[in-house]
């Protein structure tokens, strides 16, 4: 298994660079996968990465961009903005989840 | 007497009154069901409607040809249901109906509202759906005298129901404008959410090559924002834009609004439902099974089917006090029609992507798994007779609730 490095603690991640335990996350581990994807972080992807993990504690899902959207109020458009790509799988990622699993 | 209360009498609904009137006792069991439309559709075959394959008017037929004695259908909609209080309210109605056991069987359906543009000046004219009865037959009109163009189709939003048919659209339209012979006159496009053709990696190749062979450009990663009626275009959250003479839209698929309304549907208003179980996450004595669950599975009838298989059981267990047996699996089969009288098929579960291999006897088939057969084909064709005929009827079908991995080749 890949891992990155945060703080000189290794921690694991996979094939797609997502987190595979999400308790390993932290602040710092979203600084280094929000700068390996090429996003600086500001307050506004805080709101969202907040929302994410509080709502994973919750449901035990990562959430989509409907539900970030709808349940956590941020903008479709605005989330495309902050997370230019894949704002589902990259607001994920940066928060330690997995991949959201809206489509099956 | 007791009551088991069953909201919506389609495919899934159909089938749960029909097994459990079946196994419980008529002196002790009352069993209702609620659902305002008294057609039943093969949705299947609206597939099949645009290409003049099926003629709408032979994909329905009166719900109460499906339900059998001793159940009791409820012609009205729900408007909410109190879980706290174990009942039901009908819109437009004082009464309640009360429960000792509730299904939850209603379904999704597409929702062309949620995408700005969508149900504008171009609806029906140069835009169309083919996941509704009017909306297949309006196609059927549309293709009959249509000359040639850029046809694209998108999905607007994961997860739909039946997530093969859009492939399955795009192999018949090649198909069909081969017929016509005017193939050459037109572009097919495939505008999809996903990084692939499909979701599942095995599946996603092979039905990513035949969309190549085919000649179908695929562009991934497009979520729809909004369509442009006006300029014959459709727009991307991320800017990109499409051009079309004829957009067909599979619009985004949501649970019925009454989980909105009664404040226990999730942001599709889809109804959280123990994976293996089926129970019903936030209610009591309450299941749910079909399209109008959260789980991670397919939305098809074969899961439905496969659904109501547990669940069968796992009601039985609640009323007799026993607990619940965590047997679905996830297990999903899907017929993939593929154009020129051939067809795929996949077999798959939560864990297991869909593999190579025979089906249902493993080694003989006659069924091949993914790979194109003309057998494959005219297992789809006969999915309409066994539909109406087994399926909503609950009779015994010669397949396992759960999926097997004999006859497959897993390396
Ligand atoms: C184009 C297309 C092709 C498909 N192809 C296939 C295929 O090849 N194979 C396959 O297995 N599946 C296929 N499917 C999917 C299959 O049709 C569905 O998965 C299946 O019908 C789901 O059954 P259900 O009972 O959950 O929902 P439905 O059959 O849709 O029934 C839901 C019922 O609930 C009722 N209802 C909703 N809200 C309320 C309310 N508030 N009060 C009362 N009643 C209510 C509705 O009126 C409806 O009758 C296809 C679907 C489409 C659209």
């Amino acid at each position: 298994m890949p891992s990155i490095d945060v703080n000189g603690t290794p921690i694991e991640v996979n094939a797609d660079g997502f987190l595979v335990n999400p308790d390993d996350w932290n602040e710092s581990a979203a600084g280094i996968l929000a700068a390996q994807a090429g996003i600086s972080l500001t307050p506004r992807h805080w709101d969202v990465i907040n929302f994410c993990r509080k709502d994973f504690t919750a449901t035990g899902k990562s959430p989509g961009v409907r539900r970030i959207t709808k349940v956590g109020g941020v903008p479709t458009k605005e989330m495309y903005a902050l997370f230019p790509g894949g704002p589902g799988k990259l607001a994920a990622k940066l928060s330690g989840l997995e991949k959201p699993k809206g489509c099956l | 007497m007791k009551k088991l209360l069953i909201l919506g009498a389609g495919t899934a609904g159909t089938m749960m009154a029909n097994k459990l009137r079946r196994r419980l006792d008529p002196v002790e069991w009352e069993i209702t069901i609620v659902d305002p439309d008294p057609i039943h559709y093969y949705q299947p075959g609206f597939l099949f409607v645009p290409f003049g394959v099926y003629e709408s008017h032979e994909l329905k037929r009166p719900k109460t040809e499906f339900l059998p004695a001793g159940v009791t259908l409820r012609a009205e909609t729900v408007e909410v249901v109190e879980p706290d209080k174990k009942r039901v309210k009908l819109q437009g109605r004082t009464e309640y109906l009360h429960y000792d056991v509730l299904i939850v069987a209603t379904g999704t359906q597409i929702q062309p509202g949620e995408t700005e543009g969508l149900l504008g000046e171009g609806w029906r004219k140069d835009i169309f759906d083919f996941y509704s009865f009017d909306g297949s037959a309006a196609l059927r009109k549309k293709l009959q005298h249509f000359e040639g163009g850029r046809v694209v189709l998108n999905v607007a939003e994961m997860p739909i129901k039946c997530p093969v048919a859009p492939l399955e659209f795009l192999f018949l339209a090649d198909y069909y404008f081969h017929t016509q012979g005017i193939r050459d006159k037109v572009e097919l496009v495939y505008a999809t959410p996903l990084d692939a053709a499909f979701t599942k990696p095995r599946a996603a190749e092979l039905l990513g090559g035949l969309l190549e062979q085919k000649g179908v450009k695929v562009v991934p990663d497009f979520n729809l924002s909004e369509v442009k009626a006006g300029e014959k275009k459709i727009a991307s959250y991320d800017g990109k834009e499409l051009d079309y003479d004829l957009f067909v839209s599979i619009p985004v698929n949501m649970g019925d609004a009454l989980w909105e309304r009664s404040g226990l549907g999730d942001e599709l208003n889809y109804v959280a439902t123990d994976k293996h179980t089926l129970a019903a996450k936030q209610m009591k004595d309450v299941f749910v099974l079909g399209d109008a669950t959260d789980l991670p599975s397919s939305k098809a009838g074969s899961v439905a089917h496969f659904e109501a298989e547990v669940l069968t059981e796992n009601v039985l267990r609640q009323i007799e006090g026993q607990a619940l047996l965590p047997d679905f699996d996830g297990h999903a089969n899907c017929f993939i029609e593929s154009g020129f009288g051939k067809g795929l098929l996949i077999d798959f579960n939560y864990t297991t992507e869909p593999l190579p291999g025979k089906f249902p006897l493993p080694g003989v088939g006659p069924f091949s798994l993914l790979a194109e057969s003309k057998m494959n084909h005219w297992g789809k064709m006969m999915f309409r007779y066994v539909y109406w005929n087994q399926l909503i009827r609950g009779v015994e079908l010669p397949l396992e609730a759960q999926m097997v991995m004999a006859g497959k080749q897993a390396a």
